[in-house]
């Protein structure tokens, strides 16, 4: 208190003010979680947590809302976005720092990155004109005839390919996400010391076994933290997946099938709820997808500030 | 095969895989940009800028009112977002630096970007259109504004560190209270790094769609009025692109043209100039 009274007037004021300002971080935080809470409060006193999460039906007739066939969805498209996004992003990543000539860096890495720049109702527009013909046409019928007699994944790929479905879904998603995850790889990537790398190729070592080794093994910490974050954006990503997944609620193995994720349920029926229990559900799941991402989001923060302190050292 | 080939041959396969990845996302690129461009092309005219959206189904008219509300929605967004977001940076890098208040809201504030855009709609729906009984302007502004703060707060956080602290020591010395050494010393320094954030946050929020959805909602109608539904560019692509005629296909590849060709511009030159200020 001592130090607060010797300051002058102007900077307890402009400190109060700029105090409030950072303060506002905490009040929306705090303020989303309560207001969602209290509105989505009917419905998770109808419906309990569990029995909400387990609930296939979504049903505003009967008055019956369940969240499983969301989740599923979001689940679905989430993990085989990330399970295309990963392999491809860290290629890029080892591309851009280890193989292409340095004049195409720069230029390279400002295009990936510009992927991330373009809004995502433009990937899920151009998902539903462009690519969704593409797979319909193309794409699924040769995945149909390829894998139509292999028992067990043929269930993967069984119905009539529309290319409004999850697999559309799930590359529209990839493509989005790939730009986080490769450049904070590459970031990462380039942080492993050269005389690291040196000693290794000394040693003699190959390129590949340099970034397999070394490279990777040092910058594993960002790399993880990357993945984490583009599954966080994944999770709440709405406009690029709303146009190309028919929102059907619905669990079915088939990824050529319409599905809904909790995003897409939100979008689409939002506006609609007619009913208080109705909307309240919708609440709940925006609750639900809120509690989700900001702590998967929270676990990326810590592995990237670790990833940080390690390489600080 | 000896180990020595065997060795090589997989380095080979692992680089040229590598090298194929980074080719594929550049392929994804270029075949939105060139899509977008070669359907919003065609698609251009002045109209789109002059009038006013005809009645579903027939050819003619405009996207006025979207491109007005999107502009005073982004602005109303702004006046609030970036005061909030600046001062706040400034807080936590200036006065709180250093402290577990700061880097607490600074981690907060990281995830506060990447947190759903839609679910922000759902919170603004709650508080600012429930309560009031219709959309409005006002509730959309809002949202974006939420979305804008700790994006405007981190960029500011960060453009303030890289002030040296030594100039700041060479103002007080002087005598100078902190707000003078922040209002004339730091600030100016930090000038180009702040203004070039703000404008990205601009940017990331004109594009967003999902927490205008049950906000501001939509308006086929011209409107200035805040505390009415307002039509907006990204909101007008959704409902248009989702509909059955073939005149809305193409209005919406028009404003999505405009949208992505704005954002770019915008994106790539202010990151030169960050490039090119602060060689990183």
């Amino acid at each position: 208190m001592k130090k607060l009274k010797k300051l002058p007037l102007s900077d307890l004021i402009f400190g109060l003010i700029s105090f409030s300002a950072a303060f506002t971080i905490l009040t929306l935080i705090f303020s989303t979680i309560v207001v969602l809470y209290n509105e989505s409060s009917l419905a998770i006193h109808k419906f309990g947590l569990l029995n909400f999460i387990f609930t296939v039906d979504w049903n505003p007739v009967r008055e019956v809302f369940g969240a499983a066939a969301s989740l599923y969805g979001t689940l679905v498209t989430t993990i085989l976005a990330l399970f295309i996004a990963i392999p491809v992003s860290i290629g890029i990543a080892i591309f851009l720092t280890e193989i292409s000539p340095h004049i195409l860096r720069t230029p390279i890495g400002i295009a990936i990155e510009m992927l991330a720049a373009i809004p995502s109702i433009i990937y899920g527009m151009w998902g539903l004109f462009t690519l969704a013909p593409i797979m319909a046409e193309h794409i699924e019928p040769a995945l149909q005839k390829i894998f139509g007699n292999v028992p067990i994944i043929n269930k993967l790929f069984e119905g009539t390919p529309i290319g409004v479905d999850l697999l559309t879904a799930s590359i529209i998603l990839s493509i989005m996400i790939t730009p986080f995850i490769a450049s904070i790889s590459r970031d990462s990537f380039n942080l492993t010391p050269d005389i690291v790398k040196e000693s290794a190729y000394a040693l003699g070592a190959t390129k590949w076994e340099v970034i397999k080794d070394i490279v990777i093994p040092y910058s594993k910490l960002g790399v993880y933290g990357g993945i984490v974050l583009a599954l966080g954006r994944a999770l709440g990503e709405t406009m690029a997946v709303a146009f190309v997944l028919g929102n059907k609620h619905q669990i079915t193995p088939s990824l050529l099938d319409a599905a809904a994720t909790i995003t897409v349920t939100l979008a689409n029926e939002f506006t609609e709820a007619d009913s208080d229990i109705y909307l309240s559900s919708l609440f709940y799941l925006a609750l639900i997808l809120f509690l989700m991402s900001f702590t998967i989001l929270a676990i990326a923060k810590f592995f990237l500030l670790k990833a940080e302190k390690h390489y600080r050292r | 095969m000896n180990i020595k080939t065997k060795r090589k041959i997989k380095g080979s396969i692992a680089l040229v895989f590598s090298t194929v990845a980074a080719f594929m996302g550049l392929f994804w690129l270029v075949f939105i940009i060139f899509d977008v461009l070669r359907h919003g092309i065609t698609a251009l005219n002045l109209d789109l800028f002059l009038e006013d959206p005809a009645p579903p189904g027939i050819p003619e008219g405009g996207l006025r009112n979207a491109f007005i509300g999107q502009l005073l929605i982004t602005s109303v967004a702004t006046i609030i977002g970036v005061p909030l977001g600046v001062l706040g940076g400034t807080f936590i890098a200036e006065y709180a630096r250093g402290t577990r208040f700061a880097q607490l809201i600074s981690i907060l504030s990281d995830i506060m970007v990447s947190v759903p855009s839609i679910v922000v709609g759902t919170f603004i729906y709650a508080v600012m259109v429930k309560p009031f009984g219709h959309f409005s302007g006002w509730a959309g502004s809002a949202a974006l504004a939420f979305i804008m703060i700790p994006v405007v707060l981190r960029t500011t956080e960060d453009m303030l560190k890289l002030v040296p602290w030594t100039l700041r020591e060479a103002a007080f010395a002087l005598g100078a209270s902190y707000f003078r050494v922040i209002k004339d010393i730091v600030y100016r320094a930090a000038a180009t790094g702040i203004l070039t954030g703000i404008i990205l946050a601009i940017a990331r929020v004109a594009g967003e769609t999902a927490p205008l959805l049950f906000t501001s909602f939509n308006n086929s109608y011209f409107t200035l009025n805040m505390n009415e539904p307002i039509a907006s560019l990204t909101v007008t692509i959704f409902n248009y692109a989702m509909g059955p005629y073939e005149d809305w296909h193409e209005k919406a590849w028009a404003a999505a043209f405009i949208i992505t060709v704005v954002i770019l511009i915008v994106t790539i030159v202010t990151r030169s100039i960050i490039h090119w200020r602060y060689k990183i």
